[in-house]
């Protein structure tokens, strides 16, 4: 007997899979991008200028904390800042404990609600971004006027 | 290919691999710790909690590896019907699941003093704990069946389908708003770690790919004289 149908229906299985996941990968696609808005983890301050968002939701905002604005009081414990994504800056007012890693030009995720201008955190995670160095080779490119400040919350998705 | 399919001739280049992929893992790993969590520079922002990094990043690159091969082996299964890439099948998704284990409970440790929380549900998070109930699934599948050839191939359709999973963990920081910060490594215009930092972290993912392929060829084996035996009994019992 010849090999022919043998191997035409190993080629056929193949086929079977290849079509079928290349149709799973659009399908999943296709949900991804229509569930985008819950896909994404915070806004930031220009997508929420951009949409009409319901004053009730709790939703997250992100970007970075504003050179400078970060301020305390007059309540107990509770902090102003400025978040910024570039073009777009929110004022943010919080009450509570900030993660280690909050600092001003830091990238900072909040969530809470949208209050007329300013947005009420009731919680406020610190985001990291890609760079790792040591505290030598930050100091070294600070000096040589090396320093690029973050980019990380700023550049992305929005 | 075929020249492997076969399991006496891949049982004697696996056993021949096996002492020195051991001694490997064991050279890497100590090395890799040695300067990790000893011998490297902590971090301009986060410290000393940057160590947590050479455990948790290569687990993450190893429960996409550990996919990558379950996914690899399902196909050869499904198309060439080979027993032996059955084997490898279920040989691998209890690796590459003790892999993401790993990087979910070092990343929660990261998370809590540098992000402010154990865990969120963005994109990266949640893409990656449906990974370990992909591998946990596959696991549980491939044994439901009292026939393991019809377990294998239930388990090799799953596998197959979760396949779509893993281009949405890789570029999960890049499409969406993620606290998960976004690659450092295996990114377009080069890495952002320090090259102090960069050796540990290589020694550790040399270290973890060594100790997936000990696991791997152990576990085959036992897998193969587990089906040897079944096949043998089935034999006597109709002899």
């Amino acid at each position: 007997m010849s090999r022919r149908p043998h191997r035409s229906r190993k080629n056929q299985r193949l086929a079977l899979i290849v079509g079928g996941l290349a149709f799973l990968g659009i399908a999943a696609a296709l949900v991804l991008t229509a569930f985008e808005d819950s896909v994404v983890f915070f806004f930031s301050p220009t997508d929420l200028a951009a949409k009409p968002i319901d004053p009730e939701r709790r939703i997250r905002i992100g970007g970075l904390v504003e050179e400078g604005s970060v301020a305390r009081g007059p309540g107990d414990g509770e902090i102003r800042f400025l978040v910024t994504d570039g073009t777009t800056t929110l004022p943010v007012r919080f009450v509570g404990v900030l993660p280690d890693l909050f600092r001003e030009g830091q990238g900072v995720v909040a969530q809470g609600r949208l209050a007329g201008a300013t947005f009420e955190a009731d919680e406020v995670l610190a985001k990291h971004d890609e760079t790792y160095m040591p505290p030598e080779v930050a100091d070294a490119l600070k000096k040589q006027g090396h320093w690029q400040p973050e980019s990380a919350a700023k550049g992305k998705g929005s | 290919m075929h020249r492997f399919a076969n399991p006496t001739r891949f049982l004697r280049l696996a056993n021949a691999l096996l002492p020195w992929l051991a001694a490997a893992a064991v050279l890497l790993l100590g090395s890799g710790l040695w300067l990790g969590l000893l011998r490297s520079p902590a971090d301009y922002q986060q410290g000393e909690t940057v160590r947590i990094m050479y455990v948790h990043v290569p687990a993450a690159w190893m429960a996409m590896a550990g996919y990558t091969t379950l996914a690899l082996s399902s196909l050869a299964f499904l198309v060439w019907k080979h027993p032996l890439a059955d084997l490898a099948a279920r040989a691998a998704s209890p690796i590459g699941a003790s892999f993401t284990a790993i990087a979910l409970v070092t990343g929660a440790l990261w998370g809590q003093p540098m992000w402010g929380t154990w865990w969120v549900w963005d994109a990266r998070l949640t893409s990656v704990l449906v990974l370990l109930f992909l591998y946990l699934g596959h696991m549980a599948l491939t044994n439901a069946f009292d026939d393991p050839e019809r377990g294998g191939r239930a388990g090799a359709v799953l596998a197959l389908v979760g396949v779509v999973n893993l281009p949405i963990i890789k570029f999960s920081v890049d499409w969406w708003n993620t606290l998960h910060q976004p690659a450092s490594v295996l990114r377009l215009g080069g890495s952002t770690i320090d090259p102090a930092m960069m050796k540990p972290l290589f020694l550790m993912a040399g270290g973890y790919l060594a100790v997936f392929g000990v696991a791997l060829i152990l576990r085959i084996r036992a897998l193969y004289a587990e089906r040897r035996l079944r096949q043998l009994r089935l034999s006597l019992t109709d002899a």
